[in-house]
């Protein structure tokens, strides 16, 4: 069942009429008619958890906000940057006006004065078909002045980002959206408090796809929400699968499906082919496709279990040719390239991490190399404003544990590597190929 | 050319409109002056700093922190290849060195004819149509280098057309 990728089922569910159609603007009309400390309660009760990354309860975060407060805002965070993540560009693509609802819904349950939508740069496209949309809203009453003769008001914008992946952290984006660098605050005070958010007023930031989710809780209820997935994981979460598979794209399920489903039944994979998966794009730890990996259930808690994160879902599947050495490189130049330099051991590290392992791959490495890198990851653990020290010291740590293999097989001594001629030969890219099949050969 | 220009008028308008405070429309005026200048000149930051009473000190900050700002003057079409990790598994990384290779020039560059300039960038969200790159802020997708030898002729021939016309 989809109740997000509606547009799957019913595909011009973007235009507003076709929306208007089946059920569109019934969950915003039902809220109205409700108290919003009423509305707060029915998203608390769905346990609906943030799809952005962190998974914390939407419904909470939203009692969080200070009822006394004159001006509150709502920032639905559409700056989508996760390597491997393309869930929320579907939704504003093929479903835009459920997610105006569900941050109107939001807005009035908190009592905002106003919404900004703040899309990462590339979605330019995107951005500007979806002030189309919001005009629609505008014209047919659902947001402005006076809503439905509620007496709510209540504006929505877009805003632009222009490239910087730290503008996903909200409170990076905070200070983006003010017109700051797009740099992490000292919290508290956090966005929810007063002093804390947009302009220093009381804000919730919250995923498109969270949002998304909000007029199908109050349209059916909390409790119907709670019969999908889990108890701690309740409803459906967009998993976006690339890499190594037959069949990448966007699925929506049901919390609590497998691996196995998600990537063998859906994404069409060979599960004797999936040499190592990163559940949640470049940031969360790497597991390899084991038996037991592949039948772990995709929840916040059984993952966890697992050692590993859901966050966002963006599931980047490795097949057997793929050496872990250089996915490690790979997801060390995206960080050091987004890393906003505000905190020493970030800025540092990630540009460390990079250098050494551009030594390791081109195989000038040495076998104490690795034990540095995982030392410099480990030494920015918890030691930053933000989560991204620790999202960027995760994929290096995480890929040198499961895989050592993989990089032992780049700093052999130099003895050893004359021997095989082969690994030393030719170009970069070819030297990198051989370390590849010669790292694969010793699995 | 200015920003100041009355055909920019009525969009800057609406960008202050959004905003309790005019220093939030610095990222939106920035782009309208990439498109008057075709890149982020000092005129153009001493202007966006005028309207948004800010130091430009801080506007130009504010345009080197962001990629999609573009501090040098770029081709016409600036394409930006997506060669991070899913869509390196998919062969991003060949198919960004061959781009390369093709219109023959180095990373960053930009060819003679003044059309295109190359570069690598990280995660576009649409790591299930790779490869993949932004044309000027327009996607591509599920590209290979057939199909970009036909867009670059393409547009190599409009030029000539027009160049010829002169």
């Amino acid at each position: 069942m989809h109740i997000l990728l509606r547009g799957r089922e019913i595909p011009d569910i973007h235009k507003f009429d076709v929306y208007i159609r089946n059920g569109g603007y019934e969950g915003l009309k039902k809220a109205l008619t409700m108290k919003p400390a009423e509305v707060i309660e029915e998203v608390k009760a769905s346990n609906l958890r943030g799809r952005g990354g962190a998974g914390f309860p939407a419904g909470v975060k939203w009692s969080f906000i200070p009822q006394s407060e004159p001006v509150k805002y709502v920032i639905v965070n559409a700056d989508e940057s996760e390597t491997g993540t393309f869930k929320d560009r579907e939704i504003m693509e093929t479903n835009p006006h459920q997610l105006i609802e569900g941050a109107m819904i939001c807005a009035y349950a908190i009592q905002a004065t106003a919404v900004y939508v703040y899309l990462r740069g590339e979605f330019w496209d995107i951005a500007h078909n979806l002030d189309e949309r919001i005009q629609e809203a505008y014209d047919a009453g659902f947001i402005g002045e006076n809503i439905q003769g509620s007496g709510f008001t209540c504006h929505m914008y877009t805003h632009l980002g222009a490239g910087a992946y730290i503008c996903g952290e909200e409170s990076a984006l905070l200070n983006s959206l003010e017109g700051l660098l797009g740099q992490p605050r000292v919290r508290p005070p956090f966005p929810a408090q007063k002093g804390g958010g947009l302009y220093k007023e009381a804000t919730v930031v919250n995923n498109v796809e969270t949002l998304t989710n909000v007029p199908w809780i109050v349209v059916n209820g909390a409790d119907e929400y709670k019969k999908i997935g889990t108890e701690q994981s309740t409803g459906t979460k967009i998993f976006c699968v690339s890499g190594h598979v037959p069949r990448p794209g966007n699925y929506e399920l049901p919390l609590g499906t497998t691996f196995r489903e998600l990537l063998v039944d859906h994404a069409g994979c060979d599960p004797s082919n999936i040499k190592a998966i990163l559940p949640s794009g470049g940031s969360g730890p790497i597991v390899p496709g084991t038996d037991e990996v592949l039948d772990t259930k995709l929840t916040y808690e059984d993952m966890a279990k697992l050692g590993t994160i859901l966050g966002s879902a963006s599931v980047i599947v490795m097949d057997n040719t793929v050496d872990i050495a250089w996915v490690a490189s790979k997801v060390a130049k995206f960080f050091r390239h987004e890393s906003c330099g505000k905190c020493t051991p970030c800025r540092e590290g990630t540009y460390w991490i990079d250098k050494v392992l551009d030594r390791i791959m081109a195989g000038e490495g040495r076998p104490e190399d690795i034990k540095l890198i995982d030392n410099v990851a480990k030494n920015m653990v918890g030691m930053t404003l933000c989560a991204f020290g620790d999202f960027a010291a995760n994929p290096i740590i995480h890929t040198i544990k499961n895989f050592p293999a993989d990089f032992e097989a780049h700093v052999k001594p130099k003895e050893v590597e004359e021997k095989k001629p082969a690994a030393r030969a030719g170009a970069g890219a070819a030297r990198g190929r051989a370390a590849r099949a010669q790292a694969t050969a010793g699995d | 050319m200015s920003i100041k220009d009355k055909k920019y008028e009525a969009r800057i308008q609406k960008h202050f409109a959004k905003y309790p405070d005019k220093r939030s429309a610095v990222m939106p005026l920035l782009y309208i002056a990439q498109e008057e200048y075709g890149w982020i000149s000092p005129e153009g930051i001493a202007e966006v700093a005028e309207l948004c009473e800010m130091d430009p000190t801080q506007v130009k900050s504010i345009a080197g922190f962001y990629t999609m700002y573009s501090e040098k003057p770029k081709g016409k079409y600036w394409l930006q290849v997506c060669t991070d990790l899913p869509c390196a598994l998919k062969g991003a990384d060949e198919f960004h060195k061959e781009l390369k290779e093709y219109l023959g020039v180095e990373e960053g560059g930009t060819t003679d004819d003044g059309l295109f300039t190359v570069e690598h960038v990280m995660c576009l969200a649409a790591c299930d149509k790779a490869p993949m790159l932004q044309c000027n802020f327009h996607y591509m997708e599920n590209l290979d280098m057939d199909k970009m030898k036909a867009f670059i002729e393409e547009k190599r021939a409009e030029l000539e057309k027009a160049t010829s016309k002169k």
